[in-house]
């Protein structure tokens, strides 16, 4: 069974369609690359995987559930699909292990203690152990955004989503983030990553796919994608994330 | 003389007891304005119509008239209109919480709206329902933001109590006119009953503060 299926989804933010009748289907272990510019409707795509925002027509089946489903607990959905965001979105008032413990106490009702010694897990696999009881304004920006996908594996998804997680870090703190989001990769999660990294994208991403204005324009290995792009948008959009500094201010 | 310190010391043991019903007041009024403010502060934000316009036309109808009238109203017409008894000091605490509770209202309104979305949604993609993260999350977070305004409001209301006097409650105020009336001393009294309520509002303040230092502000 795939672990995610888009059939003909339409997602509308008033008269704007954002995703116009989306077909997608990404399989167990997928490591599926996103990019695209902005409003292309890649961020809106993970949204709506976890019920954040509502589809306005088609199916869009999670881990078997059907998201748009009434009958469907929402909450269920979003147990099996971690989110990442990009500007990390700790809770302030709680230092790291609790902001990690927090969703298996909330959501997965385990104990406190069970939650704790959990969070001391996932602490030390994303090399954070020794901030445990930091608060998120004691942490640097790459040091928050483990703590967030400590925290988002903490309720044992089997489906990630990474929201630009990147994006909001200082180059130099970019590296710790993606290390940890490349062992995940190998450990066999499945991974939706929306991201301008085109070296990650390259080395872990097994699948790539180039959005634009809703729609998935370009579908294939990363490598083959990234090397050979077939359409023009794709080549041009490539030549703006890949050498901005050549890219002119303003149109000439 | 102008200013004789005997009167104030025979004044005193009336006076104290006066500005100890203030505080029973202002404490009750305050428990029950906080609760009537939370709820209906809670209730602006859902997305529940009828609950977000029972909240609104309360707080319209407060605000909008004077609390005077308010304490009045619910001394001297409720009790016609309901055909019941209200004594003095149950009325004054209703009005004090159901006006402290309007304002209260608008404090909690603004600071959860003032939580940022993501943290919300960080909370939601967890799987938690929507009533824990706003229990466990947007609420302490937006808690420690409307701390300052809370004790303003709850210095407003202690002071506010002073127009109680208009429906015969025994509090500071009240107790300072009787004892003139007796004495014709007003300098000592009204000097006596100024300094009393500067020291509760103080202290109010200092809680206030201590409260505050000990939560971390986010």
């Amino acid at each position: 069974m795939s672990m995610v299926e888009f059939r003909d989804v339409t997602k509308n933010f008033g008269r704007i369609s954002v995703l116009k009748n989306l077909n997608l289907t990404v399989e167990e272990r997928e490591i599926l690359v996103i990019i695209g510019p902005s409003g292309s409707g890649k961020s809106t795509l993970l949204r709506c995987i976890n019920g954040l925002e509502e589809i306005n027509a088609g199916h869009l089946l999670v881990d078997g559930l059907d998201v748009a489903d009434p009958n469907t607990d929402i909450s269920e959905v979003r147990l099996e699909a971690g989110m990442v965001f990009q500007q990390f979105n700790l809770f302030p008032h709680m230092s790291a292990r609790e902001n990690v413990a927090y969703g298996p106490r909330m959501a997965r009702r385990v104990s406190r203690t069970a939650a704790l010694a959990l969070a001391d897990e996932l602490l030390v696999k994303v090399g954070l152990a020794d901030r445990a009881d930091h608060y998120p304004d004691q942490l640097s920006g790459g040091q928050q955004q483990r703590v967030a996908i400590a925290r988002a594996l903490a309720v044992k998804p089997c489906l990630m989503l990474f929201d630009e997680a990147t994006s909001a870090l200082d180059p130099e703190l970019k590296g710790e983030v993606l290390a940890v989001m490349r062992l995940l990769a190998e450990e066999g999660m499945t991974m939706i990553v929306v991201t301008h990294e085109m070296g990650f994208a390259r080395e872990v991403g097994s699948r790539l796919i180039f959005m634009e204005d809703g729609r998935v324009v370009e579908d294939g290995s990363p490598a083959q994608l990234l090397d050979n792009p077939s359409s023009d948008r794709l080549r041009e959009f490539l030549r703006h994330v890949t050498s901005p500094a050549q890219t002119p201010l303003m149109p000439s | 003389m102008l200013f004789d310190i005997d009167v104030i010391w025979t004044a005193l043991p009336d006076l104290l007891r006066g500005a100890w019903l203030t505080i029973i007041i202002t404490v009750f009024g305050l428990v029950g304005g906080s609760i009537l403010g939370v709820v209906a502060g809670v209730a602006q934000v859902t997305k529940i119509i009828p609950l977000k316009l029972i909240a609104i036309a309360y707080i319209a109808l407060i605000r909008g008239t004077p609390l005077i009238v308010q304490i009045m109203f619910i001394y001297f017409a409720l009790p016609l209109i309901l055909t019941i008894r209200i004594d003095p000091i149950s009325a004054a605490v209703c009005g004090i919480a159901i006006n402290a509770g309007a304002y209260i209202a608008e404090l909690v309104r603004g600071a959860l709206l003032s939580v940022n979305k993501g943290l919300i949604e960080a909370g939601l993609a967890l799987g938690v329902t929507p009533f824990r993260v706003l229990v466990t999350v947007t609420w302490p977070i937006a808690f420690r933001r409307m701390l300052p305004s809370l004790g303003n409001q709850f210095i407003i209301s202690l002071k506010d109590t002073a127009v109680l006097i208009v429906i015969g409650v025994g509090e500071l105020t009240r107790r300072g006119q009787e004892i003139i009336s007796s004495n014709f001393r007003a300098v000592e009294i009204w000097s006596s009953v100024a300094i009393m309520y500067l020291i509760m509002t103080g202290c109010l303040a200092l809680l206030l503060r201590f409260v505050e230092r000990r939560m971390r502000t986010v």
